[in-house]
């Protein structure tokens, strides 16, 4: 039992270690900025957090309970992910680098950030094209891309990016999927994710979503669109190994084809409820 | 273990202020090297165990203080299982205010040692007026008319309690803690630095500064303003996290300080950063004797400290004479 009490104290003490090396080091002294998070970091890349597997797991269970108390909380959502997530997030990378699409993207690391995007170039591309499509659900549902939380605890730095690219590529789903973000269309979107990447944050939210739909959403997400979304999440190419960003002009109907997705059988209208 | 490293910081500290100073003597010119305890300006201070300049603590604590606001009550009692209250009960009963006492509370933010301050004097007054009805139960005439002319002469005095806090998103929280609970009357609300209070000399009969002390930048300089503030025989008293003497409750302290707490800050007020802040600034802090000798530097006498809850938290006393 001391062992494993001992054991995260002898990893406090490598840290404790390493930032004594920099307090000997005239350099640290000038170098700390006031923010929190820019300037030195202490980890893998920007925004990182390195945690023990104790602490992941009281993350885990921690941020579970939260998410389920307050669905709204998608910090707590996102911290899930980011500690359940690690052998799903294997996979992905290396379904990715099998992919010669997604080794690009391994490479070249794109963002999708409002200040990345060329809104007004989207925005005169035609009808039924995949940029046009995604900057009107963008508009239809009050969304923007820059809500998506950093990832924090994942401890490989291209599992992070593969983790933050996830997030990112959440909206194409939707424009893919032809899914609002109501309640419904959120379940169905989980439902595909969870049935491509595996991810247990998916899983548990595919599972736990439904519970928050009334009687005919059921019926719909049981008999339609539930099914659509399982099979083709796992007959569709793995998505996040399209570079979304070189592909604005492409029609949609085009791109779904080539992901191997069928259009949805039924769109479920705007209700009160909005998620994001 | 904390102690040793400790040991081994100032060993390296020393070192390197060897060498500076070696460096500067050889060195060309009239280059002024920096050293670690050079000119102002260039002085550094802990933050954690981050070492920063002595200026920017000061920055860093206020965001820390401010983004854990809101929640800051809630992880008290999640941190500490609510122990946290009865360390602050033990507080006021070695406190043990009389009516018409006046308190300062520094680095009060919401503001909880105050309300205790206010509930305690209370139920002293109602304590005094019973016993006091009790003595009269069969008062002689003269007794009833020396009432009646003393009446007009206004009560006694009454207690007042300031919080004085840095930060003003710990002071609105307290404040709308007061107006929730209906127990504004007597309080007031000032935004200070405990390194410079806004306050006269010789204002107040008790000066507490509960879990503050600790995130001031320097303590000896808070020390002062306390003496300074306080009136002749008004006390100091300081709550305060300190060291575990027990080796097996320590590690065990430790442990849960750095694995759980800053999970729990991350899980309930979404910041992790801030309570690892938090749980290290606690490592930092000067043990039990190491603080009783920096107050009495300060000028305060019959200083004595005890020790809750196994070390974890010391409570510091100390009188001005």
């Amino acid at each position: 039992m001391w062992l494993r009490a001992s054991n995260p104290l002898r990893r406090l003490n490598r840290r404790q270690w390493s930032l004594l090396s920099k307090v000997v080091s005239v350099h640290q002294l000038h170098s700390s900025t006031s923010d929190f998070s820019q300037g030195s970091y202490d980890g893998l890349y920007p925004g990182h957090i390195p945690t023990t597997p104790l602490q992941k797991a009281v993350l885990a269970v921690g941020s579970g309970v939260a998410a389920l108390q307050n669905p709204y909380r998608h910090d707590m959502v996102a911290v899930l992910g980011e500690t359940t997530g690690h052998l799903a997030l294997i996979n992905l990378r290396d379904r990715m680098r099998n992919d010669p699409e997604g080794y690009e993207i391994l490479i070249e690391r794109p963002r999708i950030r409002l200040s990345t995007l060329d809104l007004s170039r989207m925005a005169s591309l035609h009808d039924g094209s995949f940029g046009r499509e995604y900057l009107r659900f963008l508009e239809v549902n009050h969304v923007t891309p820059d809500s998506r939380a950093d990832v924090k605890f994942v401890d490989n730095e291209e599992l992070a990016y593969v983790m933050q690219r996830y997030r990112e590529v959440h909206d194409f789903m939707h424009t893919l999927l032809g899914m609002p973000t109501n309640m419904l269309g959120e379940v169905a979107v989980k439902w595909f994710e969870a049935a491509q990447t595996g991810l247990p944050m998916c899983s548990l939210g595919a599972v736990l979503g439904p519970l928050r739909l009334n009687i005919r959403q059921l019926q719909t997400l049981f008999t339609s669109l539930g099914p659509w979304a399982l099979q083709n999440g796992r007959k569709a190419r793995c998505v996040l190994s399209i570079f979304y960003e070189k592909r604005w002009e492409q029609s949609l109907e085009d791109l779904r084809q080539e992901l191997n997705i069928d259009p949805p059988p039924i769109i479920p209208g705007p209700s009160n409820k909005r998620a994001t | 273990m904390a102690a040793s490293v400790r040991l081994l910081t100032r060993r390296v500290v020393r070192l390197c202020q060897r060498r500076f100073n070696v460096t500067c003597v050889s060195g060309p010119g009239q280059q002024s090297c920096r050293g670690f305890s050079d000119a102002a300006g260039d002085r550094s201070t802990h933050f954690g165990f981050e070492t920063v300049p002595e200026e920017e603590k000061a920055k860093r604590v206020y965001k820390v203080f401010e983004n854990v606001a809101q929640k800051y009550d809630i992880m008290n009692d999640a941190m500490s299982f609510g122990i946290h209250r009865l360390w602050k009960d033990a507080l006021l009963h070695i406190m043990h205010p009389q009516p018409g006492a006046r308190l300062l509370d520094v680095a009060g933010g919401t503001g909880d040692i105050a309300f205790r301050f206010m509930d305690y004097i209370h139920s002293q007054q109602e304590k005094q007026e019973r016993l006091r009805v009790q003595s009269m139960q069969t008062p002689s005439w003269q007794d009833i008319s020396d009432k009646y002319s003393t009446e007009d002469e206004g009560g006694p005095q009454e207690s007042t309690a300031v919080i004085c806090d840095i930060n003003k998103e710990m002071l609105k929280v307290g404040k709308q803690k007061a107006e929730s609970m209906g127990v504004s009357a007597g309080l007031s609300w000032v935004v200070g630095d405990a390194e410079e209070l806004p306050f006269d000399d010789d204002q107040f009969d008790i000066y507490t500064i509960a879990f503050g002390i600790r995130n001031v930048t320097h303590i000896d300089q808070a020390l002062q303003e306390a003496l300074r503030v306080l009136k002749p025989g008004g006390r100091f008293m300081c709550l305060e996290f300190s060291k575990v003497t027990n080796p097996v409750l320590a590690r065990l302290y430790d442990a849960y300080s750095f694995q759980i707490i800053p999970a729990l800050g991350e899980v309930i007020a979404g910041d992790w950063k801030s309570y690892q802040y938090l749980v290290e600034s606690i490592r930092k802090f000067p043990d039990q004797e190491e603080f009783k000798g920096m107050i009495e530097d300060a000028g305060f006498y019959r200083v004595q400290y005890y020790n809750l809850t196994g070390g974890v938290v010391a409570l510091h006393s100390g009188f001005k004479l």
